[in-house]
């Protein structure tokens, strides 16, 4: 029997991940299942990030806005019914009555549901945002969607009937394991990737490329951005789900420039276009960053974390400015065997 | 009631002169070399905290100011050697990131210093003896901090607008901005003049810095978020590139934040039998006092709208690329 390529590489990288998670759900170190989970959370993150802006050029700064609007909407609506009423007591009648707290065995029914109406919620805000700021281009569109994201963060910290304002959001039962990180992840990454080949790919690449040149071909410009942003949002949306549920508690501060810029970072190092670059990208600079944090302690060094990931953006930047994995994708092909040619190809310049 | 109206003004008056000196940072550079300086917030934040350790160590005021102003020189001009200069000519976009990761270095390496000397990481500034107190005109009460704000913001931006339009060296500014590379056919030593233009927005930056400070009363390494983000706004207004512009966009972002936090709640400060009843509830029930807090939010919603229609400002500017 002889598969595709690319259904052999799937199946090789998916039962390597089982396998893997299954070794450390049953190691039951709690420290390193946490950031399994994190890691999932970002991987979810870059790549629609990844969606947005590496495959449209459109460079979004906002997204963050829609894990936060996520992150609340699904936490509203599972939180427990004895909880809602001492928690947020001025919450609408129609609203206070939702608890989607229920669960079938393991599987926290209820969860699920709340994610998909919050991240259809997002969905829509992002196709009416998107509708406006999709028209701007080049840094004009990020300090836009920037706007989006104070917008955001300001109804976030004055509707305090709904979110509490800036004091902390809790009792948020913690749905979120391993399992369901890691579910959400790769359902995006399949999504994104099977985007990136399909021909609404293509357009977004293309008017990426040449907007000019894809305009004249029949490639609509404002279409396959807009299809770009909200997909993007929707998938935002779950990860903030997924993060509101992980932590339990929470305030608008989790979701704000901080968190967009570590995003950022992970796509920009991972490789603008490409669906594996984001997940090394996340996977390296969250890595990075905790060993960070645990240099920053100890030594009382505190900001200097911060300055080594912005050097190493800027450096990227400088000298490498595709990223690590440019808009290729990894095949296991090339990574076992590589061919002579690829490789010449591939490593100009290095010898 | 004219009273709380002229007082609002004058509130505007004072932050547009304050949004106006980092705005024109933000143009000038933007002008040149198509780069949204992002870490001009940081910038200004750096100026505040040699502005208050300058005094702290018993400066004389002109001396401590000074110093603040010649340091924040040298911190942009470093920033434009080592971050921006490898990368000229690069995409817009990487350099709009490149600023965001400057800016993360300057907060996070005022943070580490502040830690390692052992100070809070906020920290209080005592305005000067110059700028504490208020003047009484009329029945009027203003805080000399605003007047001192308004009134030196008035008089740079003069200086400078001659500078620019006066001297050798700010005409060889325009014409980099017009086109970098005819500029250097012409024998413009671009790098000079981008130098000299990073000089300039920082020395203009560590003003603001110090006047924004002294209004707040307190400082903290994340403090140039909100204003780079206003001075953007305030850019975006004018037209980006133009300086002129970058000023009025200034003063029109600030009466348009006066406006939000005079009109919400307006119905409760009018005396009631002034007006028609019928009026007084209509301003209560459209104006709600609790919805002031949104402010920022109809300020960036404004900023979208322009950059939808008049995506070359009020005053026009250079023409941009538009999407097909």
């Amino acid at each position: 029997m002889s598969l595709s390529p690319r259904v052999r590489d799937g199946s090789v990288l998916l039962t390597g991940l089982v396998v893997a998670l299954v070794a450390l759900q049953l190691s039951g170190l709690a420290f390193w299942e946490g950031l399994a989970i994190t890691l999932a959370i970002f991987i979810v993150l870059t790549v629609s990030l990844n969606l947005a802006n590496g495959f449209t050029g459109v460079f979004t700064l906002g997204q963050i806005g829609f894990m936060a609007l996520g992150a609340y909407i699904s936490a509203i609506l599972t939180l427990p019914q004895q909880a809602k009423s001492a928690f947020l007591p001025d919450l609408p009648g129609w609203l206070a009555g939702i608890s989607l707290d229920q669960t079938i065995g393991w599987l926290p029914v209820g969860w699920i549901a709340a994610t998909l109406i919050a991240a259809l919620l997002v969905s829509g805000i992002a196709a009416l945002v998107g509708a406006v700021l999709m028209r701007l281009s080049g840094p004009f569109v990020s300090v836009a969607t920037l706007g989006f994201l104070v917008i955001v963060r300001v109804v976030l910290l004055n509707a305090d009937t709904l979110t509490r304002g800036s004091r902390a959001f809790s009792n948020v039962t913690r749905y979120t394991d391993l399992w369901l990180a890691f579910g959400a992840a790769v359902l995006t990454v399949y999504v994104v990737w099977r985007i990136k080949r399909s021909s609404y790919g293509r357009a977004m690449f293309a008017q990426r490329g040449d907007r000019w040149a894809a305009n004249s071909v029949g490639v609509s410009v404002l279409r396959p951005r807009l299809h770009a942003f909200v997909i993007s949002a929707f998938f935002t949306a779950v990860a903030g789900s997924l993060y509101a549920h992980f932590l339990g508690s929470f305030s608008p501060n989790a979701f704000y420039f901080d968190t967009t810029f570590q995003v950022v970072t992970m796509l920009v190092v991972g490789g603008m276009g490409s669906v594996s670059g984001s997940v090394i990208g996340a996977t390296v600079m969250l890595g990075l960053g905790e060993a960070l944090r645990r240099i920053e302690d100890p030594t009382q060094l505190y900001g200097i974390g911060g300055i080594i990931i912005a050097s190493v953006l800027i450096a990227v930047l400088i000298f490498r400015p595709a990223g690590i994995m440019g808009q290729r994708e990894i095949s296991l092909d090339r990574l076992f065997a590589p061919r002579r040619r690829d490789r010449d190809a591939e490593r100009r310049g290095e010898g | 009631m004219n009273e709380y109206l002229l007082q609002q003004v004058i509130n505007a008056l004072s932050a547009g002169s304050l949004y106006a000196l980092m705005a024109v940072g933000l143009a000038l550079i933007f002008g040149i070399l198509r780069l949204i300086n992002f870490a001009h917030g940081d910038v200004m934040m750096v100026a505040a905290y040699i502005g208050v350790f300058s005094l702290a160590s018993g400066m004389p005021l002109p001396v401590a100011i000074a110093t603040m102003i010649l340091g924040t020189i040298v911190v942009g001009l470093l920033i434009e050697r080592v971050a921006y200069r490898p990368l000229r000519g690069a995409p817009e976009v990487a350099l709009l990131l490149t600023s965001f990761a400057v800016g993360q270095i300057l907060q996070n390496g005022v943070l580490l210093l502040t830690r390692l000397s052992g100070r809070p990481i906020q920290i209080a500034f005592p305005a000067p003896d110059v700028l504490s107190g208020v003047v009484n005109v009329g029945t009027l009460t203003i805080s000399k901090v605003n007047l001192g704000s308004f009134i030196v913001g008035v008089v740079v931006l003069v200086l400078l607008t001659t500078f620019v339009s006066r001297t050798r060296l700010g005409l060889s500014m325009h014409a980099a901005a017009e086109d970098l590379d005819a500029a250097r056919l012409m024998g413009i030593r671009i790098n000079f003049v981008v130098a000299a233009a990073f000089a300039i927005a920082a020395a203009l930056a560590a003003i603001a810095g110090f006047f924004y400070a002294a209004q707040t009363g307190q400082i903290n390494p994340y403090m140039g978020f909100t204003p780079v983000l206003k001075a953007f706004i305030a850019a975006v207004i004018g037209g980006f590139g133009s300086l002129a512009g970058a000023v009025l966009g200034a003063y029109v972002l600030a009466f348009l934040e006066v406006l939000p936090t005079a009109l919400f709640g307006i119905a409760d400060i009018i005396p009631a039998g002034s007006i028609p009843p019928e009026l007084h509830d209509f301003l209560a029930a459209a104006f709600p006092a609790h919805l002031s807090g949104y402010r920022d939010a109809f300020v960036f919603v404004v900023l979208i709208i322009i950059l939808l229609f008049r995506p070359n400002g009020l005053l026009g500017g250079r023409t941009r690329e538009e999407t097909p």
